[in-house]
């Protein structure tokens, strides 16, 4: 219990996925402009990389069992790029609604290298079991979608400040996002561990 | 001539990294000494080089509705290969860029040039457009990581593969150690490229007169 909920913490605060990872830049640079988009997004990228966590864990397991380890990169996109038009062809059948909400962020996920990135981290640097798997990539997708959510809003108010022309887009949002990279940097110290040891009080 | 302007094209004026601002995951992440940068962008070029002519070459066999899936298997087979002889050959520089080289994959610059470029062209134009955008991203990647390497460390040109520590410039006391950790690559790049937009409108405005 205390280490799936350190896994959880510090996916979100410590080794966040944009932040401190660089995962996941494309669409936090191209998508946050707006609170509700970056909110919309989130909620797809939550529920993709959580599912493609599970998927990709059961997937990891046959290639070992086969030994060919080789073929990972190739099975784990091509993996994610079926469940994403996947995903998008059941929400379209069954969830008209979320559909309609989610949609229009799907397609734009399947070349997203957060996705792949958690199901490589999963499987190569830290050897999850599948319900650790599940719980990070979940983690990570909710630690994108609030530095998405944080971003989307600041952009919001110096969009119309007046600032020089060579800096305006990607070179400030970047040299926002770097701001915003030093405050999280201040989670670095906790020891999650401990904390939820006492909170729980269990060893 | 064609060839040598397919060529220069993505050195310069589409510029992967600074004029596209494509790619910028690895860009950021692995830009601490230029020894990665420069291996990173080596890696990102012989798998562009590769998938550019073999999708140029299949141009006309593979079909328009499922193209897309098509160039990910064939720009995959190549990470492997690349990811492969790096674990072989350079098992240091390997282990630094970690997941970053299977991530060349979902790089988008080289799924940009196969769609953009490759699947549109004859093979020669596709290997000159792989090896100038390659090295477009080779030379951003070791600008960045030059400048975070020499303010953060003090020295240059580390190289824990080949057993060289690098060029020291001035103490180890003295460095800004804020450039080797993550918020160091965000403000590298972004300055970076505010310079660079600065300059060509610098020289626009020249130019108009």
């Amino acid at each position: 219990m205390v280490d799936l909920l350190v896994i959880f913490f510090s996916a979100i605060l410590i080794n966040n996925f944009v932040l401190s990872r660089f995962l996941g830049i494309c669409p936090f640079l191209g998508v946050s402009q707006k609170i509700e988009t970056a909110v919309g997004m989130g909620f797809a990228v939550i529920f993709v990389m959580g599912l493609a966590s599970a998927i990709t864990y059961i997937f990891q397991r046959l290639l070992l069992a086969l030994h060919v380890e080789v073929l990972q990169t190739l099975t784990f996109i091509l993996v994610i790029a079926v469940l994403v038009q996947f995903v998008e062809m059941v929400l379209k059948k069954m969830s008209p609604g979320l559909y309609r909400a989610l949609g229009i962020y799907l397609p734009l996920i399947t070349t997203k290298c957060a996705v792949l990135g958690v199901a490589l981290l999963n499987a190569n640097v830290y050897n999850y079991d599948f319900l650790q798997s599940v719980i990070h990539g979940v983690a990570a997708a909710v630690g994108f979608t609030l530095v998405m959510v944080v971003f989307a809003g600041s952009r919001e108010r110096w969009a119309a400040a007046p600032i020089p022309n060579a800096l305006r887009g990607f070179p400030l949002a970047l040299v926002t996002a770097g701001l915003l990279s030093l405050a999280f940097l201040g989670f670095m110290g906790f020891d999650l561990k401990r904390l939820f040891v006492e909170l729980l009080g269990q060893g | 001539m064609r060839l040598w302007q397919d060529f220069t094209n993505g050195l310069l004026k589409e510029n992967p990294t600074f004029r596209l601002v494509l790619g910028t995951c690895p860009t950021m992440a692995i830009s601490l000494t230029i020894m990665n940068g420069l291996g990173m962008g080596l890696a990102a070029t012989a798998v562009l080089i590769g998938s550019n002519l073999i999708i140029s070459l299949l141009r006309r066999t593979i079909p328009d509705e499922i193209r897309i899936p098509c160039f990910i298997v064939v720009i995959a087979a190549f990470v492997t290969i690349v990811d492969k002889l790096m674990n072989a050959f350079v098992p240091g520089l390997h282990e630094v860029l970690g997941i970053f080289i299977p991530l060349i994959v979902v790089n988008c610059i080289i799924l940009a040039r196969a769609e953009a470029f490759a699947s549109k062209n004859p093979p020669t134009n596709s290997l000159a457009d792989g090896l100038g955008m390659g090295l477009g991203f080779t030379a951003a990647l070791t600008l960045i990581s030059t400048v975070r390497e020499f303010l953060g460390t003090g020295a240059i040109l580390a190289a824990k593969d080949f057993g060289f520590t690098g060029i020291r410039v001035f103490s180890e006391d003295l460095a800004a150690k804020v450039m080797t950790i993550p918020p160091g690559g965000f403000l590298t790049y972004g300055f970076l490229l505010g310079l660079i937009n600065w300059l060509g409108e610098r020289r626009r405005a020249k130019k108009n007169g």
